[in-house]
């Protein structure tokens, strides 16, 4: 049992930040908040790929011309390379809408947002003069 | 040079818009940009055009991106089915930019205009190497490309509504959610085929002792391309995506962006999972069936209940993916070819609504709700005809596209006897009635306020509008095209292999 669990250990926080990041999505209202629980989401999954690809004993994949030498999986952790990217691009993006929407409501409580969208919205379309006019 | 040309279509489609974009984002000029955004739509509207005539005998294109070999290296696909959704998401594209050059200009300060038109071509490009890559990791890379890119979109709308900024941050969030659920997937599958390409895990699959991570990874792949088709329960975030969007971005999403996820959910039933098809069937009759019939009925509904044209026909949207859905969760080739015709069919329809609803928050200068469109009809006559026309082919009349769809879906549910879903896709089709009559009364039958101003119908946004209206028509009455192009489609994709 321990055993089972000591071997799995990898897959376990997994699933821990997996719910973690997950929950801080569905229930927290700041969206900072939110955003934070975006990227431990994220990370378990780059954690779950690593650990796909390691092999036990393994060594970083380079040849060295010795038959019995055993290699871990590169492929993953390239694709985690990737994801990394899209993950940050994501957190960036995300962040970036929350200072325009702290200019514009006020807040990043997603409470307070949503009390505030009933009220006038910023703005009006910027539409030429001369045909408002006619 | 023209051989090397015709041999690298499938790339080209891919990288003429990401290349156009980043030049758009710095041009200074928004015209100009916008002139990109026309030559890379218009470039891979024709090429689609000429893979969609080169796989029109179920010829099926396989090309190795960079010279590598399958399974190692990426691998695009083009067969019927691909070349047609190709054909339709490149061909409202192409529309949808068209339009965008006045509803732009009304609506993005001039300033950013090199920016939103990267950005769009940026979600065209992606959107096509999402339906051509048959590498399931790319296939994620692209998701990306095409959703971070249409959060930047939806959230240009602020500069009209701020709740733009709040409906782009709630998609990026969700859609993000969904994306890594895809990926969580993919890592299962590859943990029991050791291989990402689609053809490849699908002749693997069957022999593989998957167990338990089969189930796992083939639902956590479903549920995260569920999250980005917007298909019920978890379409939450298209309505208030769509709705305050810019009037081209909704334009351009409604007609093209589900329409990808859609055809990626079909491939992952038929050609990933084509050697287990025990568990495709358990998850189609069982889960996806009813979501879909669940989504036609909640979409349906909600727009009833809603006073604001744009939510009003983005809560459509909901309920028209629910019957692509349910047509290709028949697995039926009569099905999937009935999926396949209102992909088709419905980005014509929306296409077209959309640009109209565009039309008229352009001269209106306001947010287009049942009070301030009241007596529009006259007032705008021929944006509103060509509205009155979508809206039309949208109910299913005959002589219109919409008809085509109907009648092709309900064939299809008759084929496979089950007539409790018939009477269910029914009664949604008698209900979307009542809320395309809301609009259309409000619009033609009572008269324009008192001391309105005249609006100005602008020939940039009704040329392009028409020539959706009349495709509508078109394809009402010659339907044999898209009727025989869908059942090439469905006969690919059920032919198994990637």
């Amino acid at each position: 049992m321990i055993e089972q669990l000591a071997g799995s250990w990898n897959y376990i926080i997994v699933v821990i930040l997996m719910m973690t990041g997950l929950f801080m999505v569905i229930a927290r209202a700041n969206l900072v908040k939110k955003m934070i629980g975006l990227s431990i989401f994220q990370t378990s999954v780059f954690i779950f790929y690593i650990s796909l690809g390691k092999m036990a004993g393994g060594t970083a994949p380079i040849l060295d011309g010795n038959p019995d030498t055993l290699y871990s999986n590169p492929l993953p952790h390239v694709l985690i390379l990737t994801a990394i990217v899209v993950g940050v691009a994501t957190t960036a993006l995300g962040l970036a809408l929350i200072l325009r929407i702290n200019e514009a409501f006020g807040s990043v409580e997603e409470d307070e947002i949503i009390a505030a969208k009933a009220s006038q919205s910023l703005a009006r379309p910027k539409r030429p003069t001369s045909e408002a006019a006619e | 040079m023209g051989a090397a040309i015709l041999t690298n279509l499938p790339a080209l489609l891919v990288v003429v818009p990401l290349l156009l974009a980043p030049f758009s984002a710095v041009l200074p000029i928004a015209g100009l940009a916008w002139v990109l955004a026309l030559v890379g739509t218009g470039i891979s509207f024709l090429a689609a055009l000429m893979l969609q005539s080169v796989t029109e005998n179920g010829v099926r294109i396989s090309y190795h991106l960079g010279n590598w070999e399958p399974p190692w290296g990426i691998e695009f696909v083009v067969d019927s089915a691909s070349s047609l959704t190709l054909v339709v998401m490149s061909g409202l594209g192409f529309l949808a930019t068209l339009a965008a050059r006045r509803l732009v200009a009304i609506e993005i300060a001039d300033k950013d205009s090199g920016k939103f038109y990267a950005a769009w071509l940026l979600v065209i490009g992606g959107l096509f190497g999402l339906v051509m890559t048959a590498d399931a990791f790319n296939l994620f890379v692209f998701l990306e490309i095409s959703a971070l890119a249409s959060v930047i979109l939806i959230g240009m709308g602020a500069g009209t509504d701020r709740r733009a900024l709040v409906a782009g941050y709630h998609y990026l969030v969700i859609g993000a959610v969904g994306a890594t659920f895809y990926v969580i997937g993919v890592g299962f599958i590859y943990a029991i085929t050791g291989t990402l390409n689609m053809g490849d895990m699908a002749s693997r699959l069957p022999d593989a002792a998957g167990g338990a991570a089969l189930y796992v990874g083939f639902g956590f792949m479903v549920v995260g391309m569920l999250v980005k088709a917007a298909i019920f329960p978890v379409h939450i975030w298209l309505p208030a995506a769509y709705g305050y969007a810019p009037s081209a971005v909704s334009t351009l999403l409604a007609a093209i962006a589900t329409k990808a996820a859609l055809y990626v959910l079909a491939r992952i039933f038929f050609t990933i999972f084509a050697g287990t098809p025990e568990i495709v069937d358990i998850a189609l009759s069982n889960i996806i069936v009813p979501l879909a019939v669940g989504g036609i009925f909640v979409g349906t509904i909600m727009a009833i209940y809603e006073a604001d044209i744009k939510k009003m026909f983005a809560h459509s949207s909901v309920a028209q993916i629910g019957y692509i859905a349910l047509g290709l969760a028949l697995a039926t080739p009569a099905g999937i070819s009935a999926g396949f015709i209102h992909i088709g069919n419905h980005a014509l329809i929306k296409g077209g609504i959309f640009m109209a609803i565009g039309g008229f928050v352009a001269a209106l200068g306001a947010r287009a709700s049942l009070e301030t469109i009241t007596g529009i009809g006259r007032r705008m006559p021929i944006t509103a005809t060509a509205f009155l026309i979508c809206g039309l082919s949208l109910a299913g009349l005959p002589l219109t596209a919409g008809f085509i769809s109907k009648l092709y879906l309900v064939r299809a549910i008759l084929e496979t006897d089950s007539y409790v879903i018939l009477a269910l896709v029914l009664i949604s089709s008698a209900l979307s009635v009542v809320y395309l009559w809301k609009v259309m009364e409000v619009m033609w039958m009572q008269p324009a306020p008192a001391r309105s101003p005249k609006l100005v119908e602008n020939p940039a946004i009704y040329l392009p509008l028409w020539m959706v209206a009349l495709g509508n028509i078109w394809f009402g009455i010659d339907a044999g095209w898209i009727v025989g192009a869908a059942r090439l489609a469905a006969t690919a994709l059920l032919g198994g292999g990637a």
